[in-house]
C-alpha cells in the first residue's frame, strides 16, 4: 500500500445525502486530523472510509466505542485479533485464554493504566476507562491505518497526551476526529476542515495555528 | 375515553364474544357436576402416592421427552435464527409452529407408532420453528457496533461468539428455560395420544374414577414445575440432556413399511387414489369443506372468541394479585417511604396470589380442559374455562410484573381508585399486546381441544384419523394451521396499528 484513496464518495442519511461527492488521497505515514462542528460529517467521512479500506486493514474505533459490555476488558482487547487466529483457538478464548495472549495483552493496558481492570467486564467500566479500553483494542489489532472518532473526548489531559502518544505509535498512518484542535495540530501533520458534507479545508499541520481553524466551528 | 382506539376495539371485541355466547353450547350435560368436582379436589386433598405403580416412571418419561424435544428444538431453532433472514426458512418455521404439538404427535404416530421419535419429533418440530423465530429477534436487538468495527477477516463463529451472541446469552437462556417449562406440559399432554407420559396416567386414572392416584399426579406436576428453578441449574443441564435420550423408554418398533405407505398411499386424497381423477377430487374437497372443514373453522372461531376475551377479564381482574401496588412484599416496605397497606396479613395475601397464578399458569389447557369435561359432560363450557384460566393465569402474571416497574406518586390513590385510575389505564397496552400474542395460541389449543370430543378442528382431524382417511386429516390440519397463521397475522397488523409494543422476551 503507498496509498488510499477515495473518489467520488458519498454517504446519505435516510434520502437525505449528509457526505460528498469528495474526493481524498492519503499518502503512507500520514496522519490527518478531521476538524469540523459536529453534524458537518465527520463521522460519516470515516465510516464510509471504514467501508472501503476494511478490507486493506483498517481498524475502526467509533465514537461508541463497540464494546461488548458483558466481555472482559481482556476480551474486548483481544478481539482486535480475531482475524489473526484459527476459530476453535478464538472460542477456547472465551472460555480460557490462552498465556501468551495475556502476556501480550497485559503490557498494553499497562501503558494506558488499566491492567488492574483485566478481567473487569467493560459494562462495569467509567467512560474514560471504555475508551481506553477501545484504543487498546485497535492497537492489538494493527494494521495499515486507525479510523478513529474522537479516540480522547472523555480523557483528561495527561492521560489524552498518552493515549495520543500510543495510538500515533502503533498506527503511523491514521485519521483522527477530533475537537480538541490544539491537540490535533499537536500530534497530525495534516487538517482536514469538513463543512456541510464537503472539504472546507485541507492543509499541512504546521502551517495551521487554533487560531485558522475557527472559522469551521 | 370512548374515543380512543384501544377501548373501541376492545369493546368490539367484548360485543363479539357476547353474540358468540348467544351461538355456543355451554350447557352441562354431566349428572352430578358438583359431586365430581368434590371427588377430585377429596383426591387431591388426600392424594395416594402409592396407587401408581410406575409414577417415578411417568415422571421420569415427561422429563425425558420434555428435555431431549425442547433440547433438538432449541438446537435447530438456533441454527435457524442465523438464517432467518431467508424467505424460505421465515415461512417454513411459521408453517411447522403453526401446527399444534398433539397434531404432530397424531400425524407422527400413522408412521413412527408408539415409538420414543414420536414424541420427540412432536416437541422438537414446532419448538424449533418457535425457537427460531424469538432467537432471531434476540439476536436482532442485539448492539450491531461491536460486530461492526472487528477487524476484516475474522471467521463468522468467532465474530458471532465474541459479539451478538455473547450479548444475547442471558436473553437466550432465560427464553430457552421458559420454553423447557413448557415443554413440560407440552410432554405431560402428549401421555392423551399415547406417549408413556403423566397424561398418559391421568387419563387411565381418570377412566377407572381413582380420584386419589389422579391427585397424586396432579400434585407431582406441579411440584415438578414449581420447583423447576431448584434442580435446573447451568451445569446439571448438560448432563441431563445427555442422560435424558436413554429415558425415553423402547416403546414400539419403528416399522418402515409404514413410513412409505404413509407417504405414498395413506396422505394421498382417496379419489386420486382411486383415480376418479380432478373431478372426484373436487367433489371430495367440497364434501369436506361443506361437511367438516367449515363447520369446524366456525365452531373454533366461535370458542377462540369467547374464551379470548374470559381470558383478558380474568387477566385484568387477577393482575394486582401478584403486583407490588397492592400486595407489597414485606422487604419493599422499607423502601418505599409511603407503603400503603402494611397489614400482617400481606405477605400471606402475596404467596398465596402467586400461588395461584402459578397453579393456574402451569396447568396445560388440555388437561384442565379434559379434567372439566369429565367433570361437567361434553360442551363447549370445559374448553372456554380451560382456556380462560390457563391463558389468563399467563397474562396476570406478565402484566401484574410489568406493574412492578411502574413507580406511583407517594399520595396516589388506594385500592379500587388505584386500580382504575393509575394503573390499569397504564398497562392497558401492554396488556392488550400480549392479550392479541396469545390469540393465536389461544386458537391453536382451541382446534387441538377437539381431540377431547368439542366440535372444533381437531375433533374432525381426529375422527378422520379413526376412520384411517389420513387424506382428509391431512387436509383438516393444513386448513388450521393457516387459520392459525392468519389470526397470527391479523394480530401483528392489529398490534402495529394500535402501535402496542412488545418485546420477544416475555413471550412464550
Amino acid at each position: 500500500m503507498s496509498t488510499l484513496a477515495l473518489i467520488d464518495a458519498v454517504a446519505d442519511y435516510g434520502h437525505q445525502r449528509v457526505l460528498g461527492p469528495l474526493n481524498l488521497t492519503l499518502k503512507r505515514g500520514e496522519r490527518v486530523a478531521l476538524v469540523g462542528k459536529s453534524g458537518a460529517g465527520k463521522s460519516s467521512l470515516l465510516s464510509v472510509m471504514h467501508q472501503h479500506w476494511r478490507g486493506r486493514g483498517a481498524a475502526l474505533m467509533p465514537q461508541e466505542l463497540g464494546l461488548v459490555a458483558s466481555l472482559s476488558v481482556f476480551h474486548n482487547v483481544y478481539m482486535g485479533a480475531l482475524a489473526m487466529h484459527p476459530t476453535w483457538y478464538n472460542l477456547v478464548t472465551l472460555a480460557k485464554p490462552f498465556r501468551r495472549d495475556v502476556a501480550a495483552i497485559r503490557p498494553l493496558l499497562e501503558r494506558l493504566s488499566i491492567d488492574d481492570k483485566c478481567w473487569a467486564r467493560a459494562g462495569e467500566l467509567s467512560g474514560g476507562q471504555r475508551q481506553r479500553v477501545a484504543a487498546a483494542r485497535a492497537i492489538h489489532q494493527g494494521g495499515e491505518v486507525l479510523l478513529a472518532d474522537e479516540p480522547v473526548s472523555a480523557l483528561d489531559g495527561p492521560q489524552s497526551e498518552t493515549l495520543m502518544v500510543e495510538l500515533t505509535r502503533a498506527y503511523p498512518t491514521a485519521v483522527l476526529a477530533m475537537h480538541d484542535v490544539e491537540l490535533a495540530l499537536r500530534y497530525t501533520d495534516r487538517v482536514i476542515g469538513i463543512a456541510e458534507g464537503g472539504i472546507a479545508l485541507d492543509a499541512p499541520s504546521v502551517q495551521l495555528t487554533a487560531q485558522d481553524l475557527l472559522p469551521l466551528y | 375515553m370512548w374515543h380512543s382506539a384501544t377501548v373501541r376495539l376492545s369493546l368490539g371485541f367484548v360485543a363479539l364474544a357476547i353474540f358468540c355466547l348467544g351461538i355456543a353450547d355451554l350447557s352441562i350435560t354431566a349428572h352430578e357436576p358438583w359431586h365430581e368436582l368434590l371427588r377430585l379436589l377429596q383426591g387431591l386433598v388426600q392424594p395416594d402416592i402409592s396407587a401408581v405403580d410406575d409414577l417415578g416412571v411417568a415422571l421420569l418419561r415427561t422429563l425425558a421427552f420434555a428435555f431431549v424435544g425442547v433440547g433438538l428444538g432449541a438446537a435447530a431453532g438456533f441454527l435457524l435464527a442465523l438464517a432467518f433472514r431467508s424467505r424460505l426458512v421465515r415461512s417454513a418455521c411459521a408453517f411447522v409452529r403453526a401446527i399444534h404439538e398433539l397434531f404432530w404427535a397424531l400425524i407422527f404416530l400413522q408412521f413412527f407408532g408408539l415409538h420414543p421419535l414420536t414424541g420427540v419429533l412432536a416437541i422438537a418440530l414446532p419448538y424449533a420453528g418457535v425457537f427460531a423465530k424469538v432467537f432471531a429477534e434476540i439476536l436482532e436487538e442485539t448492539d450491531p457496533l461491536p460486530e461492526h468495527v472487528l477487524p476484516a477477516g475474522s471467521g463468522r463463529l468467532s465474530a458471532l461468539a465474541f459479539t451478538r451472541l455473547r450479548d444475547a446469552w442471558p436473553h437466550l437462556v432465560s427464553y430457552t428455560s421458559y420454553r423447557l417449562e413448557c415443554g413440560l406440559r407440552s410432554s405431560a399432554v402428549l401421555g392423551f395420544v399415547g406417549m408413556p407420559t403423566i397424561g398418559f396416567y391421568l387419563e387411565s386414572a381418570f377412566a377407572q374414577g381413582h380420584y386419589n392416584t389422579v391427585g397424586a399426579l396432579l400434585l407431582l406436576f406441579y411440584v415438578l414445575i414449581a420447583t423447576l428453578r431448584l434442580w435446573v441449574r447451568p451445569l446439571l443441564v448438560p448432563v441431563y440432556l445427555v442422560v435424558a435420550p436413554f429415558c425415553l423408554g423402547s416403546g414400539l418398533p419403528i416399522v418402515w413399511s409404514n413410513v412409505s405407505r404413509f407417504f405414498t398411499e395413506d396422505i394421498v386424497p382417496a379419489p386420486l387414489r382411486h383415480g376418479e381423477g380432478v373431478s372426484g377430487l373436487a367433489s371430495w374437497f367440497g364434501d369436506l369443506m361443506a361437511h367438516e372443514a367449515l363447520p369446524g373453522i366456525w365452531h373454533t372461531l366461535v370458542l377462540t372468541q369467547i374464551a379470548l376475551v374470559l381470558t383478558g377479564i380474568l387477566a385484568l381482574v387477577l393482575y394486582p394479585l401478584v403486583s407490588r401496588h397492592f400486595f407489597q412484599r414485606r422487604f419493599d416496605q422499607n423502601r418505599t417511604h409511603r407503603s400503603g397497606n402494611a397489614k400482617p396479613g400481606n405477605r400471606l395475601a402475596h404467596l398465596l396470589g402467586h400461588g395461584l397464578l402459578v397453579v393456574m399458569r402451569s396447568t396445560p389447557e388440555y388437561l384442565l380442559a379434559f379434567i372439566l369435561l369429565q367433570l361437567w359432560g361434553p360442551s363447549m363450557l370445559p374448553a372456554v374455562v380451560a382456556l380462560a384460566i390457563h391463558n389468563g393465569g399467563i397474562i396476570a402474571h406478565l402484566v401484574g410484573r410489568r406493574s412492578n416497574e411502574v413507580n406511583l406518586r407517594p399520595d396516589a390513590p388506594q385500592g379500587l381508585e388505584r386500580y382504575a385510575y393509575e394503573l390499569t389505564p397504564r398497562l392497558y397496552g401492554p396488556f392488550l399486546a400480549l392479550l392479541f400474542y396469545r390469540w393465536e395460541i389461544i386458537m391453536r389449543e382451541t382446534a387441538i381441544l377437539g381431540i377431547l370430543g368439542i366440535t372444533t378442528l381437531g375433533f374432525y382431524v381426529d375422527s378422520a384419523i379413526q376412520e384411517i382417511r389420513f387424506d382428509r386429516a391431512m387436509v383438516l390440519i393444513l386448513i388450521t394451521a393457516l387459520l392459525n397463521i392468519g389470526v397470527d397475522v391479523f394480530a401483528r397488523h392489529l398490534r402495529a396499528k394500535l402501535r402496542l409494543r412488545h418485546t420477544a422476551n416475555c413471550e412464550p
